[in-house]
């Protein structure tokens, strides 16, 4: 099992690695289907494959040889410095002076990490599958694959308009980098490697925005990149946070030591690390204030956005936030993921309503989305889970059908603005329906969608956060809005017996149309059979006393209602027995397909009608204007409360007993940062705590049990640093003994123990 | 007795809501039209008039403008009987209200669909209804659920107390979105009731003979599940007091609508949007803090 | 006895004149005469009616709007001229631009209703006679679906017109411009 999970994790990261290098070369279109055909195809059937091996078994760990694994956190340091080296150059090419900046931030903070920090950390398992890393593997190579499909017949045309030099081997290349970087951030269970795929998703997307190299794409490459490479540093420092305090680089004892902390009332520990994290995923995940970029992002390709969308980048920010999801909760870290993600939540489906350009209201929504997917990860009870990964689900299938419908739309009736949409139903009639299907599939029950935020209602009720649930409200009002009046114009049918535009359509943009479609209603139909067989045994395995946050029988009665609407609007024709008759023109109509009338001086005039946007109230410069300030205070606030709380610790605490100081660092330095080991010290702390209570309490201010063990380990952290900036690797054992020299019983219990 | 997970009461609910709910609705709606003249000083038309008007309806010619407007329509009856039927079963309100809304979509698709200006403006005007009650509905869902601990409807039937006692101002809220529900005047700014207004009917403009009767009936069906939601926050497990409590609130409600439809102008949307919003957010944030700190 | 006598609901075209029969028609529905008592509803939309009234003259300019109104209209329809311009032009039938036929110029007229202006009372007795015409073409619908559209051919020849019976109306026009 151990040597299948490695070569599948492995084939799953570097096969779409091989590809990419392939397309790199290859120039001839022929070729390009066929490579891009069998790579999709192989890599969806790798991502089942270990769906099928590993649903059954729940979350495995596997362990890498330590050499060969050495060897690769030296390419992957490799790796992240010439993508940074790349950022640069392109800066340098470019002026664009902050990016170069954050570039090189980044670059010494990520080389100081792995070298020194990470180093003298040994990982035990640099890699893992469970059922969550499973779904987003699926979607990754299942959708993702489908779009890269989906790019073949798009960017023919795209090239043909296109007259500069066709450098579609690149963006092909690019695309399936996309992909491996994505399984990595999956699968990986080192942090340093996994924030080594982080980097390459980001500049994967930089060089698919500025495909087109246009001005504006350019500008808004450099946006995503600036923004990105800003949680990219907080990535970074999280690690070299982690890696100094805890003393470990695995994703999941990172997580199992939080949550412990933050249980037994550790919360500046926790705090910082966390939000550095949730920082990253926010940028990711493009959460205001950082949403920007994917806004910028809707001037590539049609393929680009769907990839970024639905099942790669942005997904990244959610999954680390959702991963997180336990830690979050009723704290500092948590509160912010929470009220950022309901700010978000809010702020851009209003400021959906007043667009009008079809990729802008899909970004929106998208953003929207994943703000309340944050909002989820922030609550961070198994029902707000549950609901966070049913949206990554539902969203990243529907999604990427809207992009791809629009995306052909725009190609045939020549324009993406949803007000041309109009009558769409009788020029493009196979894709209306698949629109309709993916616009009802992002809000309305019975699709997914709408049924995961019916279980993100529950929990935040659950949660008792009034905040919360008042953007929630109010936010999904506006999401009707903005979804129900583009589907009415779709489906306006004129009688005008326009010609059917769709019949150029290429088989590649209907293989993957079909195939999203499926997968969207799909989902919806097997909503239970998901639910129980992957969604609550990774739950179960997180948090205790699971279950499925919505009735199955509930969940039965969507299924079906989710199949009568699929049948009827892909099965109906629109015809009709009845006689067919004309619109009401109160009588003065004389052209009723084109609603022409006359007028009182018997003029001819013609009725035309725009949806509504509501710019008085909705406007977008001030939705957005509102929700970047209020997260941002949000964000500079709790990092300024956490940095302050910090060193406010710091300097109690370098008046600390230095017996007890040394004690610390011996225990440190004999059981690493095991924690189950220290907790066996919780006795003989309390015991010391009981003894020398009124000396604390007069000079040290210290209250509590817990207040004590805050600051003990905030000393102990401090200790490690300095240990590990001096000595990188030691855990020599030479002043361990002076320490445990004068302790009770406890001390030698981890000398027998000791690792 | 259970089926598929629920008692035999439940199917009981739901067929006595399939079939003695159009009724109901079709006497109420009678009852409105003679209520309204009477305000008006009018003897007004016999209480069986709706039916008359139904039956009319299914008697006319049949014509179309399009074969898809009457799919939609077909579907909004669907979802609305489906929704009244959770709701009478007892099953989760949530359901309910996203089925309901569910149905409401289609007819907006309806409207949308015949592409005629009027039915048109009337369907983005019925959007932006749909989008004013929306939050006052969810809070009225998340207050039940802080309230009584579950969003099952048929809790309601065990509880000690009536769900007002906890949840006063947003009932509040949600009798002022009622009338949005029920696009009664000043409210009705979808499908003026009244004719020779600037949108003829608005978004029923081109449904006719048999779509249009299945518009009314939809609307019997829609009043009786929007009065069973008041009456709801007046049951308790009181056995048939209670239930005669709660159809009495629920008719008292009814009757203030009819007052306010009969005693006020048409207003525009903004002043609707504004308005629901603001009860909205007053009003269901101010009670869900009160079940917060209760 | 059909559903359609119980419901009859009105669509109003006031066409060329001096406006006197229009507000007449509106008076009809007000709590005085109270034309709801019989079911009547003004809809205001030909899709929904089953009766027209047309007041005021028909001219070059209004003609095809009243015929577009009527097309609209789904059977059984009627339709009812009311006042004296609407059945034949009445004090403007020698100007140059009215048809001196009246509404019957364009449509087929069931029923005319003569006063300048009409009265209240005589519209809604011509409504409720009216009823009787659209209950007998409601059967006729039933016996024989097929033949449920008149043609144009019909208009204007006065095949289906018949007079409301306007003599026990106090104070009805006494002029009977058949």
């Amino acid at each position: 099992m151990e040597t299948i999970g490695v070569g599948t994790i492995a084939f799953l990261v570097l096969f779409p690695m091989l590809i990419a290098f392939i397309q790199l070369l290859v120039r001839d279109d022929r070729a390009r289907t066929f490579i891009t055909v069998i790579g999709a195809l192989v890599i969806a059937c790798a991502a089942v494959f270990l769906a099928y091996e590993f649903v059954p078994l729940g979350s495995q760990k596997f362990a890498i040889n330590s050499s060969v694994a050495e060897l690769l956190g030296y390419v992957m340091l490799a790796i992240d410095v010439l993508l940074c080296l790349y950022i640069i150059g392109k800066g340098i090419a470019h002026k664009k002076y902050i990016a170069i900046i954050l570039a090189i931030v980044q670059l010494c903070l990520a080389v100081y990490v792995d070298l020194f920090v990470a180093d003298g950390i040994a990982v035990s398992h640099a890699l893992y599958v469970d059922d969550l890393s499973v779904i987003m593997a699926l979607i990754i190579g299942i959708v993702g694959s489908g779009i890269a499909v989906y790019a073949l017949g798009y960017m023919r045309v795209h090239e043909a308009h296109n007259e500069g030099k066709d450098r579609r081997n690149v963006f092909f290349a690019v695309m399936f980098a996309f992909l491996g970087a994505m399984f990595g951030i999956v699968l990986f269970n080192s942090l340093t490697w996994m924030l080594c795929a982080w980097e390459i998703t980001t500049v994967c997307s930089f060089a698919l925005i500025g495909y087109t190299r246009t001005k504006e794409a350019i500008d808004n490459s450099f946006l995503q990149i600036v923004l990105n490479l800003i949680g990219g540093i907080a990535f970074t420092c999280a690690l070299f946070w982690i890696g100094n305090c805890y003393g470990v680089m695995e994703l999941d004892k990172f997580l199992a030591y939080s949550l412990t902390f933050s249980e037994n009332g550790y919360t500046l520990l926790v705090d910082l690390p966390l939000l550095l994290l949730a920082l990253a995923g926010f940028t990711k995940a493009a959460q205001m204030p950082f949403h920007k970029w994917l806004l910028g992002a809707m001037v590539a390709p049609t393929p680009t956005s769907a990839l970024l969308h639905s099942s790669t980048m942005v997904k990244a920010g959610v999954f680390l936030l959702i991963k997180l999801a336990p830690c979050l909760g009723f704290n500092l870290p948590g509160y912010i993921v929470m009220i950022v993600g309901g700010a978000t939540f809010l702020f851009c489906a209003l400021a959906a309503i007043s667009q009008s350009n079809a990729k802008r209201v899909l970004a929106y929504s998208t953003i929207s989305n994943l703000g309340l997917i944050a909002a989820c990860a922030g609550v961070g009870t198994d029902g707000a889970v549950w609901a966070a990964i049913f949206l990554v689900i539902f969203h990243a299938v529907a999604k990427s059908l809207l992009f791809l419908c629009v995306g052909t739309a725009e190609h045939h009736i020549g324009s993406r603005n949803i007000e041309d949409m109009d009558d769409l139903f009788e020029r493009m009639p196979r894709l209306a329906r698949l629109m309709s299907i993916g616009i009802m599939g992002m809000f309305v029950a019975p699709f997914g969608m709408l049924v995961s935020k019916w279980a993100a209602l529950e929990a935040f009720a659950q949660s008792e956060n009034v905040i919360l649930i008042l953007l929630l409200v109010f936010g999904s009002a506006a999401t009707f809005m903005f979804w129900a009046k583009w589907l009415g114009k779709i489906l306006a049918i004129a009688n005008s017996g326009e010609e059917d535009v769709e019949l150029t359509v290429s088989t590649s943009e209907w293989v993957s149309l079909g195939l999203m479609t499926v997968l969207t209603v799909g989902c919806c139909v097997g909503f239970p059979l998901i639910s129980q067989a992957v969604v609550v045994p990774y739950l179960s395995g997180v948090f205790n006393n699971v279950s499925a946050a919505i009735s199955s029988s509930d969940l039965w009665i969507m299924a079906v209602i989710a199949i009568v609407i699929a049948v009827v609007f892909l099965g109906f024709t629109g015809a009709t027995k009845k006689k067919v008759v004309p619109v009401y023109m109160a009588g003065i109509g004389t052209d009723f397909k084109d609603r022409k009338f006359l007028n009182s001086f018997g003029g001819e005039l013609e009725a035309t009608q725009r949806n509504w946007y509501m710019t008085e109230f909705f406007d977008e410069k001030k939705m957005s204007f509102v929700g970047i300030v209020v997260t941002l205070v949000l964000l500079v606030g709790s990092f300024g409360f956490a940095a302050q709380t910090v060193s406010a610790q710091e300097n109690v605490l370098n008046d600390i007993n230095a017996e007890h100081a040394s004690y610390e660092q011996s225990i440190w330095a004999q059981g690493g940062a095991d924690f189950p080991l220290y907790m066996q010290y919780y006795q003989y702390y309390q015991s010391y705590y009981e003894q020398n209570k009124s000396t604390l309490q007069q000079q040290m201010n210290v209250y509590s049990m817990d207040e004590f063990m805050n600051m003990l380990y905030m000393q102990m952290y401090s200790q490690q640093m300095s240990n590990s900036s001096s000595s990188s690797s030691s855990t020599g054992g030479s002043d361990s003994a002076g320490g445990a020299s004068d302790t009770s019983d406890g001390a030698t219990s981890t000398q027998g123990g000791g690792m | 007795m259970e089926l598929f997970g629920y008692s035999i009461w439940s199917f009981v609910g739901m067929a006595a809501f399939l079939v003695v709910g159009p009724i109901v609705g079709c006497l109420l709606a009678g009852l409105d039209r003679k209520l309204s003249a009477g305000m008006q000083g009018r003897v007004g038309p016999r209480i069986r008039q709706p039916w008359w008007d139904f039956r009319k309806l299914w008697g006319k010619e049949d014509a179309t403008v399009n074969g898809a407007q009457d799919l939609y329509v077909w579907l909004y009856l669907i979802f609305i009987v489906l929704a009244g039927m959770a709701f009478f079963a007892g099953a989760n309100f949530l359901l309910c209200v996203f089925i309901q809304t569910l149905g409401a979509l289609f007819l907006i698709l309806a409207g949308y669909a015949s592409r005629s200006p009027y039915a048109e403006l009337g369907a983005q005007r019925e959007i932006v209804q749909v989008m004013s009650y929306e939050p006052m509905v969810l809070l009225v869902a998340i207050g039940m659920f802080m309230a009584t601990g579950t969003f099952e409807v048929n809790s309601v039937l065990t509880a000690d107390v009536p769900m007002i006692r906890w949840l006063p101002l947003i009932f509040a809220g949600l009798l002022y979105v009622l009338t949005i529900k029920l696009r009664k005047s000043p409210f009705d700014i979808s499908m003026a009731q009244h004719a020779h207004q600037e949108i003829v009917r608005g978004i029923v403009t081109e449904f006719s003979g048999k779509t249009l009767a299945l518009v009314e009936l939809s609307h019997w069906y829609e009043t009786v599940m929007f009065l069973g939601w008041i009456g709801m926050f007046a049951m308790w497990g009181g056995g048939w007091v209670a239930a005669v409590v709660a159809v009495v609130v629920a008719l008292a409600v009814w009757f203030l609508e009819i007052v306010i439809d009969n005693n006020f102008a048409r207003v525009k949307w903004q002043a609707m949007l504004k308005s629901a919003w603001w009860v909205a957010l007053i009003l269901g944030g101010i009670n869900i803090v009160y079940l917060i700190f209760v | 006895m059909s559903y359609v006598s119980k419901s009859p609901w009105v669509i109003h075209y006031d066409g060329s004149s001096c406006n006197g029969c229009d507000i007449e028609v509106l008076a009809a529905l007000t709590p005085l005469y109270d034309a709801e008592r019989f079911g009547v509803v003004n809809t205001g939309n030909p899709k929904h009616a089953d009766i027209f009234i047309v007041t005021g003259g028909v001219n070059a300019q209004n003609a095809p709007i009243i015929k577009q109104i009527y097309d609209q209209m789904l059977e059984p329809k009627i339709v009812v001229a009311c006042g004296a311009c609407a059945c034949g032009g009445g004090v403007y039938q020698s100007c140059y631009n009215v048809m001196h036929e009246g509404t019957r110029a364009v449509i087929p007229v069931d029923a005319y209703v003569p006063g300048c202006a009409v009265k209240p009372e005589s519209i809604i007795d011509a409504v409720v006679a009216g009823i009787d015409l659209l209950e007998e073409k409601a059967k006729k619908m039933k016996k024989n679906p097929a033949d449920k559209d008149r043609t144009d051919a019909d208009a204007g020849h006065g095949v289906h017109a018949s007079v409301a019976n306007v003599d026990d109306v106090p104070g009805a026009g006494s002029a009977d411009v058949r």
